[in-house]
């Protein structure tokens, strides 16, 4: 008896899917070049309008955030850079550790830069940022370098975390990490929005996890905390649909993620197009820092890769699949095609652009290749137990009878 | 004859051709699994292991595909016995659940969502009805949020039934654990003393292939107390031997003597082993004479505690070594327990060789480990007492 219940549990899923009356409902698009605009100024810094696609967003108890937004030429032109840098040191980090360079676990965000990008240009550099272990593309938009992401991965002393923590446990200011236990980091994320509003910043949390992680208890308990006390915190589920080699549907009672707060209001946006990212998180940001209380994101994405460099992501899916949603859907052709649509930039000034963030790139990852590897040396075991400067005059070793003399 | 305590002491006859010949670096070359003792290379040596059926047939496995191989046992051996976590429906990141779907369906082996708590709990819940169910969580870093089922559900379920005669009896939890050398902070860590400070759960790591099939076999098919049963996944593709194909089981609770000395106890379990087995070569071979004997706990809690201390009494010295860390670990209760039971045949005290009480950054991890240069210094400084 048991477990023919649990087999039809498990069906349940698929069956909805295909019976229910899914073309009443307006569902996000992921197409990434959905949006629009025109009578673009010849000014870099003069602002314009650009209007999103109706299927940008699916709401849950909340109005839809505005299907404009404003923006500069030379803002879309660094988001543009700022997703091209990404993508690129994600390759980089991808052939260093096939070469064998990087040692451990890695993560790569390759499809899914449209969402750190996104939220990096709508929140402040005073906002908190907190995600999961596939960090490496919020650790460079928050202030990292590329040269000091590599290096952590290369577990080198210039590294972002001193070569301590390598893939997943990178911080940056007002970045908390990369965090590698999944759904640990949201009731953090609350925990900061707590601070944010007890010393009356104007500012928001953003706590990222994937569709995975939206299953893990601890999540449900920080949606309840955050709304029972009206916390700054916008939760957003990266969407890939697949947590690890588990489809969503086969893992989720519901994939609808957004709803998920149940009585906290929710967003589904198409997570492969950077503006509407922008506006969403804008829009949030503001809705939660005046004091409305929590939201629940859900950015449509996907990841082209495996979940770690040990899958190669074709056991759960089909190639087909990946292939479509590499040609049709990426974020960057997509931001690209716009800009050459509006004119915002001409194919020469394009290429120009995609040049030189590929070229700032690799020289970047070019010095921290070169960089020494750390010495083994217990100065080195003893610091960052204490914030450099503060260290007391000695410290318990690694056994009570080892004492270390700062 | 072993010398008296001062006999060592001013004689030390076995240190003579030591102190020059062991050079770290010479000690602390990679494990050769394929030489190493510990592992039947041959069927004949697996036939003289008493435990195993004579006439058996057998296969070479590595310590994944002999997880894979009791699996397939139990599931086919009792309708009971269920099997689910993250990804195994596709083998699991391991591979340990290979193709098990496929032969057994959906409705026995299955994925669950990313919820390690509610995989225990539900496994909890399946075993309370008599299932023997299978849980595995990703990696042993992962099962903290379970720590609540377990601690407070599994192992008090027995003492709190009042007369029902419920149980969680054929609940076993499976984690891979133990350091890999590039686990860094997550992927890493060895918790079996967390668990073993708690009545009600029996705690299993073994050391290899064949070790492992009986132990999982005894752990899902026979044992009545819920089970954790921990991976040293660094073993899952480099420990290769000879595992009988029939089923079998090997007693939980019981420590083996894999080797017999006269001089001085090494007690270790999992991984470890390999490292105080090639520590307990070099010094046999540099100190003319000494006989060293290694034990494996194989069952680290409730543990075993009459063979440690009959050989301790023999032995007059023992080490104890684990990849976790040495503050309250489990070195540190078989120390304790040593020192209440054979006191008086003590020549030394007791030392303990362990991870260092600090986290396993992704570059220290070498730094932070048990090696064979810190179990050999160990086994000599205990010697030299």
């Amino acid at each position: 008896m048991f477990s023919r219940a649990l087999w039809a549990r498990q069906i349940a899923p698929l069956r909805r899917q295909a019976i229910a009356p899914f073309a009443s409902r307006r569902s996000v698009t992921t197409d990434a070049a959905s949006a629009h605009a025109e009578d673009i100024p010849q000014e870099d810094d003069k602002p314009f309008t650009v209007r999103l696609s109706d299927e940008s967003f699916e709401t849950y108890e909340i109005d839809p955030p505005p299907y404009t937004l404003q923006t500069t030429k030379r803002e879309l032109k660094k988001m543009y850079h700022d997703l091209v840098s990404i993508r690129r040191m994600e390759m980089a980090a991808d052939r260093l550790y096939k070469e064998k360079k990087i040692r451990g676990f890695c993560h790569l965000s390759t499809g899914q830069e449209a969402v750190a990008v996104g939220i990096e240009h709508a929140i402040t550099k005073d906002d908190k940022l907190i995600t999961a272990y596939r960090c490496h593309g919020f650790a460079l938009m928050r202030g990292g370098t590329v040269k000091a992401i590599i290096g952590e991965l290369l577990g080198r002393r210039e590294g972002i975390a001193y070569g301590k923590g390598g893939s997943m446990h990178m911080f940056a200011p007002n970045f908390f990490g990369g965090n590698g236990i999944v759904g640990a980091q949201v009731p953090v994320g609350a925990g900061l929005a707590f601070a944010q509003q007890y010393s009356g910043e104007q500012t928001a949390t953003v706590a990222l996890y994937g569709d995975g992680a939206a299953n893990q208890g601890q999540v449900f308990e920080a949606y309840n905390m955050a709304k029972l006390w009206n916390l700054p915190i916008i939760f957003g589920c990266e969407n890939n649909k697949y947590g690890m080699g588990t489809s969503a549907a086969r893992a989720s009672a519901l994939t609808d993620y957004y709803q998920r707060g149940q009585y906290i209001p929710g967003l589904k946006i198409n997570g492969m197009d950077v503006l509407a990212i922008k506006a969403a998180v804008q829009y949030g940001r503001d809705y939660t820092v005046s004091g409305k209380g929590p939201l629940v994101y859900e950015y449509v994405t996907y990841r082209y890769g495996g979940h770690s460099m040990s899958d190669p992501g074709t056991t759960y899916r089909s190639r087909e699949e990946i292939q479509r949603m590499r040609s049709t859907h990426d974020a960057i052709a997509g931001l690209k095609q716009k800009l050459l649509d509006w004119e915002v930039v001409t194919d020469e000034e394009l290429k120009a652009i995609d040049k030189d963030a590929r070229s700032s790139v690799d020289e970047e990852v070019a010095e921290a290749e070169k960089m020494a590897l750390p010495d083994p040396t217990s100065r080195i075991l003893f610091e960052d137990i204490y914030v450099r400067g503060s260290e007391p005059r000695w410290m318990r070793g690694r056994s009570v009878d080892e004492t270390f003399y700062y | 004859m072993f010398p008296s305590r001062t006999v060592v002491r001013s004689f030390p006859r076995w240190f003579s051709a030591s102190s020059a010949s062991s050079g770290s670096a010479r000690l602390n070359v990679p494990i050769d699994y394929k030489t190493t003792p510990l592992l039947h290379h041959t069927p004949s040596s697996l036939a003289t292991s008493l435990e195993f059926p004579r006439s058996a047939s057998t296969k070479r496995l590595n310590l994944y595909q002999s997880i894979n191989a009791a699996l397939r046992t139990a599931l086919s051996t009792s309708e009971k016995v269920i099997l689910f976590g993250e990804d195994v429906a596709f083998g699991g990141v391991f591979r340990c659940s290979m193709d098990l779907q496929t032969e057994f369906g959906s409705e026995r082996v299955f994925n669950t969502p990313l919820t390690e708590q509610g995989i225990v709990g539900f496994a909890i819940g399946a075993a309370a009805e008599g299932m023997r169910p299978v849980a595995e969580i990703q990696f042993a870093d992962y099962v903290f949020p379970a720590f609540d089922q377990v601690v407070n559900e599994a192992a008090k379920f027995r003492y709190r039934e009042g007369t029902t005669g419920a149980n969680v009896g054929g609940l076993v939890v499976r984690m891979p654990c133990g350091a890999v050398g590039h686990g860094a902070l997550y992927h890493t860590q060895s918790p079996e003393s967390l668990f073993s400070h708690v009545p009600g759960v029996r705690v299993v790591m073994p050391r290899s292939p064949s070790q492992a099939k009986g132990l999982l076999l005894s752990a899902i098919l026979e044992c009545n107390d819920p089970v954790i049963f921990m991976e040293p996944k660094v073993l899952y593709r480099a420990a290769v031997e000879h595992v009988p194909i029939e089923s079998y089981t090997i007693p939980l609770s019981k420590a083996e003597v894999i080797k017999l000395g006269k001089h001085l106890t090494v007690i270790s379990y999992g991984q470890p082993l390999y490292l105080c087995s090639a520590a307990i070569a070099a010094a046999e071979k540099a100190m003319n004479g000494v006989e060293i004997e290694l034990i494996d706990l194989r069952t680290i809690y409730p543990w075993d505690r009459p063979t440690i201390l009959e050989s301790v009494k023999k032995t007059g010295r023992a080490v104890v070594v684990h990849e976790s860390m040495v503050n309250y670990g489990v070195g540190a209760e078989v120390a304790a327990t040593i020192q209440a039971g054979a006191f008086l045949r003590l020549e030394a005290p007791v030392k303990r060789v362990a991870g260092w009480s600090t986290h396993t950054g992704l570059s220290y991890e070498p730094f932070i480990l048990p090696d064979v240069t810190r179990i050999y210094d160990a086994i000599q400084q205990t010697l030299e007492y």
